[in-house]
């Protein structure tokens, strides 16, 4: 069977590509498009590491057939930094050492940056819940949850 | 496998009667994927549903709520009226997985995966949700309740679809709720879920009442004894009791390491109470002023 031909936009570039109909987003983001900041965990929904934004709401990229993304909007990890200036939830992953192995990092990162687009102020338990998708083997959870609270303070306070 | 994403209702089910066993219907994805990956299931096509009109979107009127079937939980639980008018309804989709799932899952892909725990489905039980079923041999309604038939099971024949779930307006003095008991505290599977629905007069005599449990049989089951215990009476301490205990009787749940008989059923019967009791209160905003809303 010929592949199918999939438009769409991704971190803001209008990107075209092939895929088989069977192939997930994340698949074709890793391994058509070598975009790997998206990572793969478990591939069944249970991890997080591969959250991506689907025409702005969170979703998993292993749970959702890359033929879906046909004239969707998609964003990733990759799109978070601008140019060499990291994202201040990037800057504070690191200073509050909220990653190890980093796998699972660009998961909470897309999650983390879809809270603080709708909740700018959330709390420590907002925070909980909201990444309860996302799991970590390494840190333990609470330095990820500082780095993004930290991060969320120093949005609102750019925003002032 | 292909693929296919068809814009109206006639094209998905020509689509699914062509190829008859071998097509899924598809809407979030979010159990037929998992179910590809792990290849409990291999179907030869998958038919999204959610470029179709009349699965998608919310519309809320004065003769109630219509609930495109596709529609995500992320989606339900930003329809403040909805929420207002049957919160047990909203708070049991929104227990559905993480927010990465909630993007994705829908109410009518929930209902036809057919798993006894299935989260939404005792809250629609007993919300009395009555679903649009569309085939080849035209359209039904169907009261939730009848759509699963067991584990992995629904009675809809090949190729129907289920297009939407209804609501009515709640008349005054309604309330509901959903409890559910997992052994974690987040992102797991339901050893008990109990919805709740009633509705309350001004004496504060209970006078419709609606019970239904999840997990504790081989399907989603409504509990008209339970609902008994309430109607036509005060919901007084001895009324709940009677409704908890008639709860535990009606369940015939499985032995396992997540939880024994036991424990499920005696645990069935304390979180019917408490969603009957979350129920009361929302249905009596007035009467117990000042009280949370949820
Ligand atoms: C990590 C994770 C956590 C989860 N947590 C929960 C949880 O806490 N509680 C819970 O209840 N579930 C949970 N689930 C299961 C799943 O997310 C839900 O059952 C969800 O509601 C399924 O909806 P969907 O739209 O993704 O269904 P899909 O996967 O698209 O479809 C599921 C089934 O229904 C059929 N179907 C779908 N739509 C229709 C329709 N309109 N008409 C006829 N047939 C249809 C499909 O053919 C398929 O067999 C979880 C899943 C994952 C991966
Ligand atoms: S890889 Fe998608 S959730 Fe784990
Ligand atoms: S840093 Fe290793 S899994 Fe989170």
């Amino acid at each position: 069977m010929s592949k199918r031909h999939v438009t769409t936009t991704i971190d803001g570039e209008s990107r075209e590509f092939l895929c088989e109909d069977e192939q997930t987003l994340l698949d074709v983001l890793r391994d058509v498009l070598m975009k790997t900041g998206t990572k793969e965990g478990c591939g069944t929904g249970d991890c997080g590491a591969c959250s991506v934004m689907l025409d702005s709401r969170l979703v998993c990229s292993c749970l959702m057939l890359a033929a879906e993304a046909e004239g969707r909007v998609i964003e990733t990890v990759e799109g978070m930094a601008e140019g060499d200036r990291l994202h201040p939830l990037q800057q504070h992953f690191l200073e509050e050492a909220a990653l190890q192995c980093g796998v699972c990092t660009p998961g909470f990162l897309v999650a983390a940056q879809a809270l603080l687009a709708r909740n700018p102020d959330p709390s420590e338990r907002e925070v909980r819940f909201w990444l309860a998708g996302n799991l970590c083997r390494c840190t333990g959870y609470d330095k990820i949850i500082r780095a993004v609270l930290a991060a969320a303070a120093e949005m609102r306070g750019a925003d002032a | 496998m292909e693929y296919a994403a068809p814009r109206s209702l006639d094209e998905a089910i020509g689509l699914l009667s062509q190829v008859g066993v071998d097509a899924r219907p598809m809407a979030g994805g979010t159990d037929l994927l998992v179910q590809l990956r792990t290849g409990t299931r291999r179907p030869k096509l998958l038919v999204d549903l959610k470029q179709i009109p009349g699965l998608c979107g919310i519309d809320c009127g004065s003769q109630g709520f219509r609930i495109g079937a596709a529609v995500s939980g992320a989606e339900i639980g930003e329809c403040l009226p909805l929420r207002e008018a049957w919160p047990g309804v909203v708070e049991a989709t929104e227990l559905i997985g993480s927010t990465q799932i909630q993007g994705r899952a829908s109410l009518g892909g929930n209902l036809c995966n057919a798993s006894p725990a299935a989260d939404s489905v005792p809250a629609l039980i007993a919300a009395g949700a009555v679903c649009t079923v569309i085939g080849p041999g035209g359209r039904r309604e169907v009261p939730v309740e009848e759509v699963v038939r067991g584990p992995g099971e629904t009675t809809l024949s090949e190729a129907e679809i289920v297009v939407d779930f209804r609501l009515p307006q709640p008349q005054e003095g309604t309330g509901d709720a959903y409890q559910r008991m997992i052994p974690r505290t987040e992102m797991d599977i339901a050893i008990v879920g109990a919805g709740v629905s009633l509705r309350l007069a001004e004496s504060g005599e209970c006078l419709a009442c609606r019970v239904a449990l999840g997990a504790v049989a081989a399907r989603p089951i409504r509990v008209d004894a339970a609902a008994e215990a309430l109607i036509d009476r005060r919901p007084d301490a001895a009324a709940l009791g009677e409704l908890a205990a008639q709860a535990s009787a009606a369940a015939d749940p499985i032995d396992d390491k997540r939880g024994t008989r036991a424990y499920r059923s005696r645990v069935a019967g304390v979180l019917a109470r408490r969603a009957a009791e979350m129920a009361l209160r929302r249905a009596g905003p007035r009467r117990v002023a000042g009280s949370p809303a949820s």
